[in-house]
């Protein structure tokens, strides 16, 4: 009988506090735990980029740089024809060398908004590196299973006028702080791109999703695949890659 | 002078088939000289007429940042008009993607006013459409897209924040025209409906000037007439004439070839014919303008045949125009599904002096060799 008190005052705590922390745990904590657990200081990335096209598909590998989301550089590594191809984003600006012209060409404006190696991610999308945050007012919605997964549904309203997307809907892990999925809208409501993360995979400590897929929904097709090889988080990184001067160095 | 050409002609006729065969080569150049410029001459017409209708009115009003070659300054090259410019009509450019059976075009999206008159856009067919977003396209970007009056396709565009929008438009128009640049990968909006998607109120990228306009010099604008916007079409049908011509000029070489022969074949044969011409009285340099006469009249005969079978054809080339293949229609200069070629007097006239002279002179040369000739060895027969 004394046994029988303890497990129901035991029981009561343990939902007292589940209903505490989801309590506590707002819209604006969430995504600022998926920012902690997705991003370090620096980050190396070894990964490969699935193209999907009509008739075949093209995998492209690179390796890239990053400290914080302001400064990034990659490499491509394979196939033979976009090896040597370099990127460097520092803040807003973006440069890409091809190795083919032995030129540098800094993209900006419009070019910004063209598709990276054809794939269904632009330039543009690379670039953002405001916080969710800053950008989006954001509420959650519901809770729903995805994938076995119970998952918080956020819902994100732009509160700047220059978002990309006037609005997000992400699905997140309630227990490991990883999104599983992303629906990008516009001002209209209609749907234009969607990414699936999977693989989640605990590294170093935190949880990450190995696989990811952008879909731009307007086009047919089964859209663009990034999956991680490999990454190291908070690695040293000399501060000499993320100058203009390693876009021509060998 | 009547002598020598009753002289000439009777020889002309009497060497048969050679000389025939040398007028039905030189007919043959005279008569593709003609084509070939009545061609250029009546796609230059036509051209210019079309884009005049079609594209460019009396002239653009340009904003200062947006350049027509460079599609990048599309983003920024608008602005709002100045209130007191009047006798325009503007155009808003911006840039949008459509997906017609989910594949992804880039497109331009032109908005213009539903009312206007300057162009033969025609943008009545808004003012009749119930549609939200209505369009019109041109028969290119119909064929391209694969799209019908009626149907609905999905547009994204971006606002002046540069955040997505998107929504399905209704194509309510498909017009039939010959200017590239107004149709191939162009979408036709009321400027009114562009304005509110995209937030730019009252803004324009080009205004396009109508005949009462009146250039003044405006600030932040620049002004571009006809004459300037079709030179480039001029350069176009210039190099155009210039690069077929090799092909007609190297056919009349052949043809003052095959008469520059003859007449050396005929000094050579009828040595004993000319020395007979100088017996009987006759000076060097009338026997050397016979023989010219001779040379030249190749051309006459050459534009007497040339118009036997010319005349007809160029009839029938007026009324039904000569086709011209898709693939050319698509180049981005305004070419017509058929080209009627214009054959003019001017035209006429001078393809008549250049094979009439340059006969004249392919004649002249070996006949000058007369001049130098012993009449009595020639009277011989003599080899000299």
């Amino acid at each position: 009988m004394k046994n029988l008190k303890y497990s129901i005052a035991i029981l009561c705590i343990g939902f007292l506090n589940i209903s505490m922390q989801s309590q506590e745990l707002t819209a604006d904590k969430i995504i600022q735990k998926v920012d902690k657990n997705m991003s370090a200081d620096t980050q190396i990335t070894v990964s490969e980029m699935i193209i999907y096209g009509k008739r075949k598909s093209r995998t492209i590998t690179s390796k890239g740089y990053s400290e914080g989301k302001m400064k990034s550089f990659s490499e491509y590594l394979s196939p033979a024809r976009e090896a040597g191809t370099k990127m460097l984003k520092l803040e807003d600006r973006l440069w890409i060398y091809s190795p083919s012209t032995d030129r540098t060409i800094q993209l900006s404006g419009h070019m910004l908004r063209q598709s990276v190696m054809g794939s269904d991610m632009s330039y543009e999308d690379m670039m953002e590196d405001r916080k969710l945050i800053e950008i989006y007012n954001a509420t959650i919605i519901a809770t729903e299973i995805l994938n076995e997964r119970k998952t918080w549904k956020l819902e994100l309203i732009a509160k700047v006028d220059d978002a990309t997307y006037f609005k997000r809907i992400i699905w997140i892990d309630t227990e490991r702080f990883v999104p599983l999925k992303e629906e990008l809208f516009a001002k209209s409501g209609q749907l234009l791109k969607k990414t699936v993360m999977s693989e989640i995979t605990k590294i170093n400590g935190r949880w990450y999703p190995k696989k990811m897929n952008y879909k731009d929904m307007l086009k047919t097709g089964k859209g663009t695949d990034f999956i991680v090889k490999e990454i190291q988080f908070n690695p040293k990184i000399s501060e000499a890659i993320f100058n203009k001067s390693s876009l021509k160095k060998n | 002078m009547k002598l020598a050409l009753q002289l000439a002609y009777k020889n002309l006729i009497g060497a048969g088939l050679r000389t025939w065969l040398n007028v039905a080569v030189l007919s043959f150049a005279f008569v593709i000289i003609i084509f070939f410029n009545g061609l250029m001459d009546g796609w230059n017409q036509q051209a210019k007429t079309d884009t005049i209708a079609w594209e460019i009115g009396f002239g653009h009003l340009r904003n200062d940042a947006y350049d027509p070659f460079d599609p990048f300054t599309l983003q920024d090259g608008h602005g709002k008009l100045p209130n007191t410019i009047e006798n325009v009509s503007p155009v808003l450019i911006q840039q949008g993607t459509i997906y017609p059976e989910g594949r992804m075009v880039s497109v331009l999206l032109k908005g213009i006013e539903t009312s206007q008159t300057v162009l033969e856009i025609p943008t009545d067919a808004f003012i009749k459409s119930t549609a939200k977003i209505p369009a019109i396209i041109g028969n290119r970007m119909a064929k391209s897209a694969n799209l019908k009056v009626g149907d609905e396709v999905l547009l994204r565009w971006r606002d002046k924040n540069g955040t997505f929008d998107a929504s399905n438009i209704t194509i309510v128009s498909i017009f039939d025209t010959t200017v590239a640049g107004v149709d191939a990968g162009q979408i036709w909006l009321p400027l009114q409906t562009l304005w509110e998607i995209t937030g730019l109120q009252n803004e324009a990228t080009i205004a396009i000037a109508n005949k009462n306009f009146v250039d003044a010099s405006l600030d932040g604008w620049n002004f571009e007439n006809r004459a300037v916007m079709l030179k480039n079409l001029d350069e176009i049908i210039e190099m155009k004439k210039i690069s077929s011509s090799i092909m007609y000029l190297l056919l009349l070489a052949i043809a003052l070839l095959a008469i520059f022969d003859t007449q050396v074949l005929s000094i050579f044969r009828r040595q004993k014919e000319i020395g007979t011409y100088i017996a009987l009285g006759m000076t060097r340099a009338q026997v050397v303008k016979l023989f010219t006469i001779e040379g030249s009249l190749y051309s006459i005969l050459a534009m007497i045949a040339g118009c036997i079978y010319g005349v007809p054809l160029f009839i029938y080339l007026g009324k039904t125009g000569i086709g011209m293949p898709q693939a050319s229609q698509d180049m981005g200069i305004s070419l017509a599904d058929k080209i009627y070629p214009i054959v003019g007097v001017q035209l006429i006239v001078t393809t008549i002096l250049l094979v009439t002279i340059s006969a004249t002179i392919v004649s002249f040369l070996p006949a000058k060799k007369i001049s130098k000739m012993n009449p009595v060895l020639a009277l011989k027969g003599k080899l000299q």
